[in-house]
């Protein structure tokens, strides 16, 4: 009886789990790695993005965004939409080509691959025959022009991807309908160009690598004409009222040609190499658009001179007198124009251009061409990424003053609004306002808004005017000067000097930031050891930034620094525009980086942590309260400089050629003809060599011990109101935890509010706990008397948290890499544990404390820990049980940058990067979720709504995928007609087939 | 005997607080380190500060790792000397009422059992000291131990490591490799972890019982199989204080027979039938005839279950108020170690940190970190290791 009503409780707590929590990888923020294409549907307004990895991610207005997974783990080299339809096609760098459809379901479309397709050749043909190199979308909407480098065309109808072949324009057939001298004696080579003539769809033209072109007659089966170009071709564009044709190719030259008349042979009407005189790189694609009055918008990309320029990323956009070179910082991938107009034939209102590293829209209606800010796809990766930090839930006042400083920043940005309107956004409003703040390695800090699905910058902060450096930051922005060929303009995404990998001094580089929400209080600490607190303020003010030294050796003897030096300081005030600007400066001695940050405004106390120590610094008077030396003095390593793990390999390496220089040296100098010598020392250093690489990878197995290296480090600093020495009267306490396993506490004493900036804040120890395991501390939190996490300094007084409970005894929670420990206060005695280690062998790597709401009911919910392992695995840890709730994979274990990077939010959400590029968001709890929601449909008439439905449920997904299986076995393209492939994924289902949700819940 | 002077002020390292207990007595002196002298002076100095002369004793100390140990000849004594740091702290029976089963690992926490003390100390109808005296298998501390013999195929091992926080080191390394199993689809190779180098001196190396290249099949009762090298790295480490490693020996020769036919009932298949088959292994079973008869079932780990580690063996975890006592956690209350500390004899106590100590403070108290009193351990398991390994 009482067993089974312990059963009954369990399977009511396995379904409050279920209520809390859950787990979805619901969306990526950023720019993707590796875009490999580009690809936009007028009639859709979305635009489409492959990656090297095989991705294809499509974006409309803000909000809508689909993405989806080749299961070839290969490039997407072209993307193309079928005209006025949902379908799209992708080439990949295997030749196989992929149809992708947006298909609604509840209400929400789902991007899903529902056919795949191979081009085969007569048997015993080369590769090269079938191998596709240009790829028309027919604006019938049925029908695919696959250019091939065997200069064939095929011809494929789809959806179904069925070969006609009775139609394919082979190489003979071409040959045979052109004049001799053009198609006979050379080969045409492979197909560059398929072109589509704007006014006769029956018209097809037909570029051939080698230069000649042919316009091709679909229903006769003839060339109706052909352009004798003899350069290399590049690329190829039809104007709009068909009458031009116009070519650029590898020498920096564009044609236009006259194919408007009977002659079967055009005319070329003018010739040019914009940039000429000297040879030139090929203009790999040339666009022109009319105007309703006025000139045409030319736009070619490349064609600089190869000597002088060879090196630059240029789009020059010509229109009327106005000639620019859009001068990107990173490769040009593609681009193309958005036009006006109900059908998107107007005037060309902006260019899209995708380079390596962003995504830049071009306003071409306003003066001066300027960019507009993109509300997606953004460059997190300016500046690589040295940490994160996420607030939830910002009070509306800090986020208007936030965005305000911002929006100061922006100023040369268009005023257009974004020119991408597809699809509708679906997802309701964000419940709450949150931010994202991510430090960087030039010393910036950029503010997110992380609310919604999308990521859309609010503000950038730069450290670095604190302090001097090498470069004056004005240095970069010289623009071209007067008169300068080619009319350079230097084109940047989002931010100001947005990519630009090299940052001047590493020591900038921001470790650890903290935010205060309520009081708009922020302190940021960096890898030269520097600690700056700044406050937001709307005017821009000039000051002096004070600097304090916070020795943290304390005496110890010995020691010998061997990394970088202090940051120089500013001395003369500086101007700082409206937004966080720093009051004060703490600077480690020796500046090694800072490893832990914590910021409590009620206190007014910033506390920070090095290698080497701990120190606690009041802002409102502007000195030290405490400086703890945790260092151990055996510690060779944390006593010399910067964290080096992988000096020995190369060392030996480099000793072991040195060795071997030297006895070669010696040999000559003392001519001893010895052969025998040399050779030794070859096979030595051979046998060295030999050595390193076939030595198993070992691990010793030893316990901790107190001499290990870097125990001393600080891995985490936490404020708590709780009773340290007695449990009759609360007090405030500073906690830090090292590397170790040691876990200090100091009691604080505060003079009162009206004495603040006089008396003296001051710390006593009060107990130092070394966990026998010596594991880092990671983590170390207060419980209240109910269990609960203190709440954060500030939020009970803006009434937005309860007052913890002051009667009960409170607890201490001490997290190691190791284990979960949770003690009694004041006095510390074991209550219970969670060992994690010494079970699955993984460690902690992130935690973070969360509130989980539950999906049954608004009134129910629990705190928890977040834990991110070593193996990438997610936890959730009960709080104040600490039992193990639920476990998910989540980032591959050897993914060692994206686990770093992992950051929580407080209510069961986390983003990690998936590249330096990208943010993955997940989400843990069952309640709080934000994904994309969007619906895309065709204005006009949708082929494809004469498919059947989708079933209403998973239960035929089984059978579908095994069809799938079946058909990609025999290597030949099936279209899903009757069994549309629909799994309701809560997250992506990569492993389950080419599919990917967007659906969340229902 | 005039040498031994009480001289409490005295903290040089040079001088040994001792703390004599006898019944619900305690008495204080201080030896000098460099000079401790001979056993049998210590015996007539413990008979004179407790005023006993006449009743015969047996003596026994807590050494660092909380066992007790006896004193009862010139080298134990010196030993029990050199290692006491700062305090020894002594535990005097009456030797008619000793309770010897009290003596050995983790004696002083271990629930107490009437254990038949097969062999006696010192005999009491013998009052002319022999002139070596041979000390009991149980006043040894084991350093590991072959269990669970019984249930484990007979090609596996499973070894226990007692680290007791002595300075020699585990002393082995592991790495990966792959292992050949029998499936029903035939031979199969899979990944598996091996032992890959020993240290020599190390505790691995010297028990014998562990040898490179044999296979980790568990780590303190968890299969390793599916763990990566850097996983089973971490179970181990974070089990090292009881570590239990089961292998499958690279040489099969010297694997445990088990005794055929169940002859002796229970007794036969308890592990302490166990024995090598090859006598010219590097380890030898030693068991005394009282306890192989008795005692055995109790004493070795059967069918050990992970939750049973899950006991507080590792809850030493040290923590030092604010006045400087450091206290091993989980012992704070248990009367058989913490000592009430006599006002008078406070300045051995070299751990008080100055009042209201702002920033300095605390340095002083760091030191105390790194040389704990760690006090006893708590260990819930408890196996006197038929077989040991010494």
């Amino acid at each position: 009886m009482k067993r089974f009503r312990r059963h009954g409780q369990e399977s009511q707590r396995e379904r409050i789990k279920q209520e809390l929590y859950g787990f979805n990888k619901t969306v990526e923020h950023g720019f993707p790695h590796q875009p490999s294409a580009l690809g936009f549907s007028p009639s859709l307004q979305l635009l489409a993005i492959g990656t090297r990895s095989g991705a294809i991610k499509l974006y409309g207005g803000p909000g809508v965004e689909f993405m989806g997974l080749h299961d070839e783990n290969a490039a997407v080299t072209q993307v193309h939409f079928l005209p006025h339809q949902v379908e799209l096609v992708t080439l990949l760098d295997d030749n196989s080509l992929h149809m992708w459809t947006l298909r609604a379901h509840h209400g929400v479309s789902e991007l899903l691959e529902i056919g795949r397709f191979t081009l085969t050749g007569p048997p015993g043909a080369p590769p090269s025959v079938t191998r596709v190199t240009a790829v028309l979308a027919h604006s019938s909407g049925d029908l695919l022009l696959l250019g091939t480098e065997g200069g064939h065309v095929f011809i494929v109808k789809v959806p179904g991807f069925r070969e006609l072949e009775e139609r394919n324009i082979s190489l003979e057939k071409v040959t045979n309908s052109v004049p001799e001298e053009y198609g006979g004696r050379r080969s045409l080579e492979h197909v560059e160009s398929l072109q589509e003539n704007p006014v006769n769809p029956r018209q097809v033209l037909i570029g051939y690598g080698r230069g000649l072109m042919v316009v091709w007659d679909l229903d006769s089966q003839s060339a109706v004409k052909h352009i004798p170009a003899t350069q290399q071709l590049e690329s190829v564009w039809w104007t709009e009222d068909g009458g031009h044709v116009l070519s650029s190719h590898s020498d920096g030259s564009y044609c236009r040609w006259k194919v408007a008349g009977d002659d079967p042979q055009s005319e070329q009407e003018k010739s040019e190499v914009p940039y000429g005189h000297f040879p030139c790189k090929a203009i790999s694609k040339i666009i022109q658009l009319p105007t309703e009055q006025g000139p045409p918008f030319l736009f070619l990309s490349g064609g600089m001179p190869r000597a002088s320029y060879g090196d630059r990323h240029c789009i020059s956009v010509i229109h009327s007198k106005t000639h620019v070179a859009l001068d990107f910082t990173s490769r040009i991938i593609d681009f193309f124009v958005i036009r006006d107009g109900p059908d998107h034939t107007g005037e060309p209102s902006a260019l899209v251009v995708l380079v390596e590293e962003e995504l830049v829209v071009i306003d071409l209606q306003t003066e001066g061409w300027p960019v507009i800010q993109t509300p997606y796809l953004v460059p997190l990766h300016c500046s690589a990424i040295t940490c994160s930090h996420h607030v939830s839930a910002i009070p509306l006042k800090l986020w208007e003053r936030v965005l305000s400083a911002g929006a100061l920043q922006n100023t040369h940005y268009s005023k257009k609004p974004w020119p991408m309107t597809g699809g509708q956004n679906l997802a309701p409003d964000p419940p709450q306002r949150d931010l994202l703040l991510t430090g960087h390695e030039d010393g910036t800090v950029r503010f997110w808004d992380a609310s919604g699905v999308c990521l859309y910058p609010m503000y950038k902060l730069s450290t670095a005017g604190v302090f001097l450096t090498d470069s004056d930051p004005n240095d970069n922005l010289n623009q071209g000067t007067e008169g300068e060929w080619p009319p350079f303009r230097k084109v940047q995404g989002v931010g100001v000097g947005c990519f630009d990998p090299y940052s001047d001094d590493p020591r900038l580089g921001i470790q650890k930031i903290h935010l205060c929400k309520y009081s708009g209080y922020l302190t940021v600490a960096g890898t030269a050891g520097q600690i700056l607190v700044l406050e937001l303020n709307d005017e821009a003010a000039e000051q002096t930034v004070e600097a304090t030294v916070a020795d943290l050796l304390q005496g110890q003897e010995g020691f010998r620094w061997k990394g970088h030096t202090r940051l120089e300081v500013r001395e003369e005030p500086v101007t700082f525009p409206p937004g966080f600007q720093p009051f004060a400066l703490v600077q480690c001695q020796p500046p090694a980086v800072v490893t832990a940050l914590t910021l409590h405004s009620e206190w007014k106390l910033v506390t920070f942590g090095t290698s080497h120590g701990f120190g606690l610094y009041d802002y409102q008077q502007k000195n030290n309260v405490l400086v703890r030396c945790t260092l151990n003095p055996s510690d060779q390593l944390a006593m010399e400089g910067p964290l080096s793990r992988v000096k020995s390999i190369k060392k030996s390496l480099r000793q072991s050629f040195r060795r071997i220089r030297r006895s070669r040296v010696s040999l000559r100098k003392h001519h001893v003809n010895n052969a025998a010598k040399l050779q030794q020392a070859n096979a030595r250093l051979e046998a060295e060599l030999a050595e390193m690489e076939l030595a198993p990878v070992q691990r010793k197995i030893e316990p901790r011990s107190p001499d290990d290296s870097f125990t001393g480090l600080v891995r985490t600093l936490y404020f708590a109101d709780t009773f340290l020495s007695d449990s009759s009267h609360n007090t405030p306490s500073l906690w830090a935890g090292t590397n170790g396993g040691s876990v200090f506490a100091y009691q604080l004493r505060l003079p009162p509010v009206e004495r603040r900036g006089e008396d003296p804040v001051t710390a006593h120890p009060a107990k130092e706990i070394q966990l026998m395991h010596r594991a880092p501390v990671v983590g170390i939190l207060v419980l209240d008397g109910h269990g609960s996490p203190l709440p954060e300094p500030l939020e009970v007084a803006h009434d937005l948290a309860r007052s913890p409970d002051m009667q009960g005894s409170h607890s201490l929670l001490v997290i190691s890499e190791e284990q979960f420990k949770v003690f009694t206060l004041p006095k510390v005695s074991a209550k219970m544990k969670l060992k994690l280690t010494a079970i699955d062998g993984s460690r902690v790597r992130r935690v973070g404390v969360a509130w989980f709401g539950s999906t049954r009911t608004d009134d129910y919910g629990e705190s928890g820990l977040t834990v991110l392992t070593n193996q990438g695995d997610l936890h959730v840890v009960s709080l104040p049980g600490v039992k193990l709730q639920v476990q998910y994979p989540c980032i591959r274990r050897e993914d060692v940058s994206g686990i770093a990077s992992c950051v929580f939010t407080k209510h069961g959400q986390g983003f990690y990067l998936i590249s330096p590029s990208e943010f993955e968001r997940f989400s843990l709890s069952a309640r709080c979720v934000v994904e994309p929601r969007s619906l895309v449909e065709v204005s006009s008439q949708t082929p494809s709504s004469t498919l059947p439905r989708a079933p209403p449920d998973g239960a035929s997904v089984e059978p579908v995928l095994q069809e799938i299986q079946k058909s990609l076995e025999v290597d030949q393209t099936v279209l899903c007609r009757d069994s549309i492939v629909c799994v309701f994924a809560t997250g992506r289902s990569w492993r389950m087939g080419r599919v990917l949700s967007l659906e969340g819940r229902c | 005997m005039n040498k031994h002077h009480r001289v409490p002020s005295n903290r040089t390292l040079s001088s040994v607080e001792v703390k004599s207990k006898f019944g619900a007595e305690f008495r204080r002196f201080s030896l000098d380190r460099s000079k401790p002298g001979r056993f049998d002076e210590f015996y007539g100095l413990l008979q004179h500060v407790h005023r006993i002369p006449n009743v015969d004793l047996l003596v026994g100390y807590a050494d660092v790792h909380g066992d007790l140990l006896p004193i009862n000849n010139n080298d134990n004594y010196h030993k029990a000397i050199s290692v006491a740091s700062p305090l020894l702290r002594l535990f005097l029976q009456r030797k008619e009422e000793a309770d010897y089963s009290a003596f050995g690992t983790d004696s002083l926490t271990r629930p107490k059992k009437t254990v038949l003390a097969a062999v006696l100390l010192r005999p009491d109808a013998n009052r002319k000291k022999p002139p070596v005296i041979i000390s009991l298998p149980r006043d040894f501390r084991p350093v590991s131990s072959i269990i669970d013999v019984d249930i484990l195929p007979e090609t596996h091992r499973r070894v226990r490591l007692y680290k007791h926080g002595q300075e020699k080191p585990l002393g082995f390394y592991i790495r990966d490799g792959s292992s050949v199993r029998v499936t029903p689809q035939g031979l199969e190779k899979v990944p598996g972890i091996f032992i890959s180098r020993m240290v020599p001196g190390g505790l691995a190396e010297s028990t014998g019982l562990l040898a490179v290249n044999d296979e980790v099949l568990e780590v303190n009762g968890i299969e390793v199989q599916g763990k990566s090298l850097d996983q089973v790295t971490d179970m181990m480490i974070a089990n090292s204080h009881n570590l239990i490693v089961t292998v499958k020996p690279a040489n099969q020769r010297n694997n445990i027979i088990r005794s055929s036919g169940g002859g002796g009932g229970g007794g036969a298949a308890s592990g302490s039938s166990g024995r090598s088959s090859d006598s010219g292994a590097s380890f030898y079973g030693y068991f005394t005839p009282g306890a192989a008869i008795a005692t055995t079932p109790a004493h070795i780990i059967q069918n050990f279950h992970p939750e049973e580690l899950e006991s507080d063996e590792d809850d030493e975890d040290l923590v030092i108020e604010a006045d400087g006592e450091a206290l091993p956690i989980p012992r704070a209350a248990s009367a058989s170690c913490s000592m009430p500390s006599l006002p008078r004899y406070e300045p051995h106590l070299n751990l008080r940190s100055t009042a209201n100590g702002a920033l300095a403070s605390s340095t002083g108290s760091l030191s105390t970190v790194s040389t704990p009193d760690r006090g006893l351990e708590g260990r819930s398991l408890e196996e006197d290791g038929t077989l040991i390994t010494l």
